[in-house]
Parts: structure tokens; sequence; C-alpha cells
């Protein structure tokens, strides 16, 4: 017998001792991060960067398969309780000795993952995590001549790329509202100084949101440069326009964060039923149990009243209003939702 | 269906008032649950799955009697946790709002005979929804007793002490039989019934495994301790069965808890199914330990009238769920642990006789109901 074969017989046999738990319950209990344990990592330093964004040096668990430059990874943490997952990109190098990742966060108003991080998190905290993903990454053949265009926490990306590879020619335009909001202020300044980085830090408190017609002043051949771009949706929509009418759209790359924004409304919406490809109106007072059962859609129930739990569904996108209390469910991966006392709050898609 | 409706003093406004102070205190705690309720399910479960460890790791040496005892204690206490704090109130949903898929109501299974998805479907929406409603809740006696004066008597029912007695040490099997509807789909036709099959499969896988890893596995782990190990899980089962069945008979068949017909509830409003559950359920009191070991189930009223609020939360609500009651002059039925067993046990004894006099009213439609009962 093989000897992967005896492991996973020896595995069954652990199983029946530990039922209806599994052996895997147990181990978590002394050693979360081991290889074979569901993905996590544990925070082991917080570092502020600017008044409202820290740096979070995590220890992914032996699982971890490594990124590469610009990529992002989804945690998953607990704020008050309730675990929510967002993306955030690395901005460690690949190679760091000790084998810590690095994400850069800032606080965004409101933003519960993202001020929990920045303002609440403590070492020693364990998150989940998933494998580094994302194309926003540098070719294999290195490129004569770069340009960042960046414009707030779009720099994380591009920081993940910096200090991972030396580029012959890079220039780099960022954005920020004043001077002490550019996160990694001090480490441009370095490469700036040690002529590695030409840096234009363009002040929208003083000098408004970013022209992107300044580029021809700021950075003359842009157009010959290989382009990564991070920032929020509008500056991200000039720079597609501006690229794709000069003619060079294939030099540009976008990442955007936030991709869709969920609209949450009072009237109800378009509710997708997505497993079984049906879609219908739905106002903001009938609970979607009825409104997928009316469509004929076969959908798990019980006691109809939001005790039994027994019509939970997934919801895959949109946003629910639990009909009781008024609360507001946004999609995430994971959430499920009580269908018999949920209503479409804009459009949703549930998972049936 | 006493003869003297306790709540005829209230108006339907009056009862629709209740209803939203309870929606209210509810709406509170809703609001309020966070890092602390999540920090204590995953330190109750921690303990836990500690304690069992430790307990079957004792085990191994049970042919030593103190290494028996403390083992046999132990891992009994470790099953009850399992059943009641943890597996009955994740089983309701009432740590889903963590969105832990570990910690979920559609993902736990726990130390017990009736696959999780099954009993949820009896426990949850049956009775949870029908509480105390003679012939939609089948919680009321189990099928098998009489615990109401208005439902029929059958010689049959002479016997019910001994059920009652077997159905508390084998409590786990009795669920799981219950879950399945036994008594119903024992007949012959619907033996047949393929959706009954794949349920009482699913049981019998379970009944397998669990009795595999007690009975087997985990005697044979122990060596020349073989005997006194088999033993020793079969005790802690035992101990948890019995717990078990006298807390959930503490939770509606005291003295003083409320029955009603079936089409008392025809067209309830959220006022009227909150005081169904009021005068439908009683409580135990105690201290902080004893409500631990219930599950909490000690607060059996305020499980009943939110069965989807943290078990942690349910001492604060019992407060303000009793001064609603003294508000509407309603009796709050609660007691200490052997006052209600044996006013329960009381009660299964005296209806397994026959009424001594004939209930005072009596309507045709409601014969006709009863009897369909
Ligand atoms: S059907 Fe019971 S909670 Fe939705």
């Amino acid at each position: 017998m093989t000897s992967t074969a005896l492991r996973s017989r020896a595995w069954k046999l652990l199983e029946m001792v530990t039922t209806p738990l599994l052996p895997s319950d147990y181990l978590d209990l002394v050693s979360p991060l081991r290889a074979g344990a569901d993905l996590r990592g544990r925070i082991e330093a917080v570092h502020p960067e600017t008044g409202d964004a820290a740096t979070i040096v995590i220890r992914p668990g032996r699982g971890w398969r490594g990124h590469t430059a610009g990529q992002y990874v989804r945690i998953g943490v607990d704020v008050d309780g309730v675990r929510l997952w967002r993306a955030y990109s690395l901005t460690s190098p690949t190679d760091r000795p000790d084998g810590r990742v690095t994400i850069t966060v800032k606080a965004i108003p409101d933003g519960k993952v993202s001020n929990h991080l920045v303002r609440r998190a403590r070492p020693g905290t364990l998150i989940q995590l998933d494998q580094a993903t994302g194309d926003f990454v540098l070719p294999r053949a290195k490129p004569a001549k770069v340009l960042y265009l960046t414009a707030g926490s779009g720099i994380t990306p591009v920081m993940g790329m910096l200090r991972d590879t030396e580029f012959d020619d890079v220039v780099m335009v960022h954005c920020a509202p004043r001077p002490q909001d550019v996160i990694f202020r001090g480490e441009l300044h370095d490469l700036v100084a040690d002529g590695k980085l030409r840096l234009t830090e363009v002040h929208t408190d003083t000098d408004g949101v970013l022209d992107i017609a300044r580029l021809d002043a700021l950075v003359p051949d842009w157009a010959e440069r290989e382009t990564w771009a991070c920032g929020p949706a509008g500056l991200l929509d000039a720079a597609e326009k501006h690229w794709s009418d000069h003619g060079v759209p294939e030099r540009l790359h976008t990442e955007r964060f936030r991709p869709t924004i969920v609209a949450a409304g009072d009237g109800g919406g378009e509710v997708t039923f997505s497993t079984t490809g049906t879609t219908v109106d739905a106002d903001g007072a009938t609970p979607l149990l009825d409104v997928g059962e009316a469509a004929g859609v076969l959908m798990p129930s019980g006691c109809r009243m939001g005790i039994c739990f027994g019509c939970v569904s997934p919801l895959k996108a949109g946003a629910v209003r639990d009909l009781r209390t008024g609360e507001i469910t946004e999609a995430e991966p994971g959430v499920l939702i009580q269908t018999c006392v949920s209503a479409a709050a804009g459009p949703c898609d549930i998972e049936r | 269906m006493t003869a003297i409706d306790p709540t005829a003093h209230l108006t339907a406004e009056q009862i629709e008032e209740l209803g939203r102070e309870l929606d209210a205190i509810r709406d509170e705690v809703i609001a309020g649950r966070g890092e602390k309720d999540a920090a204590y399910i995953r330190k109750v479960i921690g303990a836990q799955r500690k304690l069992e460890l430790a307990s079957r790791a004792v085990l191994l040496f049970s042919m030593f009697p103190p290494a028996w005892v403390i083992g046999t204690a132990g891992l009994s206490v470790a099953k009850i946790m399992d059943n009641m704090e943890i597996g009955h109130n994740i089983l309701h949903g009432q740590w889903d709002w963590m969105r832990d898929p570990k910690i979920h109501s559609t993902t736990w299974e726990w130390d017990h005979v009736s696959p999780a998805d099954q009993w949820k479907h009896s426990h949850n929406e049956l009775h949870h929804t029908y509480t105390n409603v003679v012939g939609k809740d089948n919680d009321l006696g189990y099928g098998i007793m009489r615990v109401d004066e208005d439902q029929k008597w059958h010689p049959f029912h002479l016997g019910q002490p001994l059920w009652n007695f077997i159905n508390a040490c084998f409590f786990e099997y009795g669920i799981a039989a219950y879950d399945l509807e036994l008594g119903k789909n024992l007949h012959k036709r619907r033996r047949k019934n393929p959706e009954f099959r794949a349920r009482a499969k699913a049981v019998g896988r379970k009944i397998r495994k669990q009795v595999l890893k007690d009975y087997v596995i985990h005697p044979l782990l122990s060596g020349p301790s073989f005997l006194p190990t088999l033993a020793a899980t079969f005790t802690a089962n035992l101990v948890r069965n019995v717990w078990s069945h006298s807390v959930i008979m503490c939770g509606h068949f005291p003295e003083g808890v409320q029955v009603f017909e079936r089409r008392s509830i025809r067209g309830e409003t959220r006022g009227q199914w909150y005081l169904r559950q009021m005068m439908g359920s009683a409580n135990i009191s105690g201290s902080k330990a004893m409500h631990f070991m219930t599950g909490n189930l000690s607060h059996q009223i305020e499980h009943h009238l939110f069965p989807d609020l943290p078990s942690n939360r349910y001492a604060e609500v019992a407060v303000k769920v009793r001064a609603l009651f003294e508000k509407y002059e309603l009796e709050y039925v609660t007691g200490p642990l052997p006052k209600q067993v044996f006013s329960a046990w009381r009660k299964v004894f005296r209806l397994s006789l026959p009424n001594k006099k004939e209930p005072v009213v009596k309507t045709p439609e409601r014969e006709k109901e009863l009897v369909a009962a």
C-alpha cells in the first residue's frame, strides 16, 4: 500500500474516533496554522502608516502558496463577532525571509473591516485567508519603461511590485489629499533619493482631482510606457478612455477594488434565482420565499415565520431587508439569509 | 384547553401590545449581539472538546476505579454540553449571525443518534411553530403519552409511566424514532415511501457511527480496559439521556402549562403566537451552573419566545419577560428542577388513568378534533 493510501486509511480510522466531529476540529485547538488545516493566518503586528492607514503583518498558515507582486488576498476577519471577508493587496516582497506577508489597509469612512484592522486589530488574532490571486502583475519579461498611476490606497499593489522588482526607468504619479496622506511616503522618497524612482505627487486638496490630460505635461512619454493604474473608479475610467483614445489600450493595466456597489433601496428590485435561472420583479414587502415559490422555484421552507431556519439560502449578490427589523444584509461569500422573513432591497441573487 | 382560560382577561389590543413589547426586547438583543457573545460560544465549544478529549484519555485506564469515575463523570458532562448548550442552540440558528461556517445551523452535527437536519425539522419547525397544539405538536407526550385531560384516554396509557421511564433512559433513540415519525410510518404502505426510507437510512448510518465510536473503537483503544470503558460510555450516555429528558419534560409538562386546540391557532396574530408560547412553556429556576447544564433550556419560556437569540442572553431577557408576565397578570410557571420534574411525573402518572370528571365545556366540533388528534 502506498503511503498516501495508508495515510487516508489512518485518517478514516481517526474520523471514526472523533465522530461526529472531525479530527481537524481537535487539531485546530492546538495548531490552527498547521499544514492541511483550512488556510488561516495570525496577525503578528500592526504598523501605522498614516493617520488612517496601517500595515498588518500576517504569518500565514503552512498551506500558503505564496504570491506574485501586485496580487491581492481575501481575508476573513471577525468584526463584532461577525465574520466579514474583504480583499486587500499584498504589500510585502515575495521573498521575505521570515515568510510573513503584509497588507496595507486604509480606513474608509463607515468601512467595518478597514476601520477594525487599522484601529482595533491586535497581534495574536487569527484571521481566515484565501490564496493570493489577481492578474494585476508584471509580465515575465521586465518592461523597459514603466508608469504607475495610483490614487489613495491604490498605491498598495504597486508598492508590492516596487519592493519586489527594480526597474531601469520607472515613473509614478500618485494622488492623495495631502502630503501626510501619502501611504509609504518615506519609503517612496528614499527610492527617489536613490535614483530608483521618479515621483510626482498630486495633492488633491490643493491641486484638485488629477485631470488625465495633465499626463502629457507630467509624463510626456506616457504612451510608450507599460502602465499599471489603481485607484477609484473615476480615475480608472478616465485612464481607460485616455489610453484607448490614443490607440494604446493594451499598454494599460488596471485594478479595481469594489467592482460592484450594492444599491440597497426600499422598493424591492429584480430578483434572480440563479440555480434555476429564474428572474422576477419583487416588491420590498414580499418575502423572497413567496417570491420564489410564485415563480415556480423549489424553495426550502419550514415555519415561514423566521424561527426554524429551514429556509436559509445563499445570497449571491445584492441586498435584502429583514422584514422584522428592517436590517439590511448585503451579499458576501458565505452569507445565508432566511428567505421567509427577507425581502428584496434592490436587485439581488438567491442561489436557488 | 383548561376550563378556565388564564388569558381571558386580556383584550385583543392588549395582546398585540404585548407582542410589540416582546418584539422590542428581541430587537434590543439583536442590536447588541457582538464580540462577547461570539467569544462565549467559542469558549464553550473549546471547553467541551477539551473535556471530552481529557475524559476519553482518562478512560483509557478505566480499569482503575478512580479513573473510571473521573472519566465517566467528565464524559457525561461533555456529552450534556454537546447536546444542550452547544448542539441544541446552534441548530436553532442562534449563532448563524456570526457567519462562521463551522458554527452554523446548516453544518453542525452533534453527538446524538438523530441526524441534525431531521431533528431541526421536527423540533425547530413542528414543535416550535405549533407549541402545545394538540394534534400538531408531537412533543406533547411524543405521541406515546397522554399529557392533558382533554386527550382521549386509552387503556394503552396505563403503561405510560413505564414508557416514559424507558424513553428517559434511551432518550436519544426515542428522539430519533420520533423525528422519523416511526409510529405513523411503520404502517405497511408508508414504510415503502422512498423519502421515509432515505431518512431511516440516514438515521441508521448515524446510529452505526455513534455506536461504533462509543462501544467499539474507544473500548478497543483502551485495550485491557475494554469492558470498563464500554461500561463508562454506556453510563455517560445514560446520564446524558436521563438528564436531557428531565430538562425537556420540565419545559412543557409541569402543572400550570397550557395546551391548545387546533382551531385556536387559525389566523393567529403575532401577539397571540407569543402569548401561546408564554402560556405553553415552563422554566427551571436555579444557579448559573444549572442554567448552563440545561443549555439554558431552564429559560424555556424565553427560548420559546425567541428561539434564535443566543442562549447566553436568555438570563437577561428573562428579567424583562417576567416583568411582562406580571404586567399582564399571567402566570410565569417556574420552580427548581426537582419540583418541576416531580410535577411533570405526577402528571404522567395521573393521566395514565382516565379522568375523574368529564371536562366541563364540550362542543361537537371540539369532540371531532380531539378524536382526530
Ligand atoms: S421557514 Fe422557518 S425560518 Fe424561514
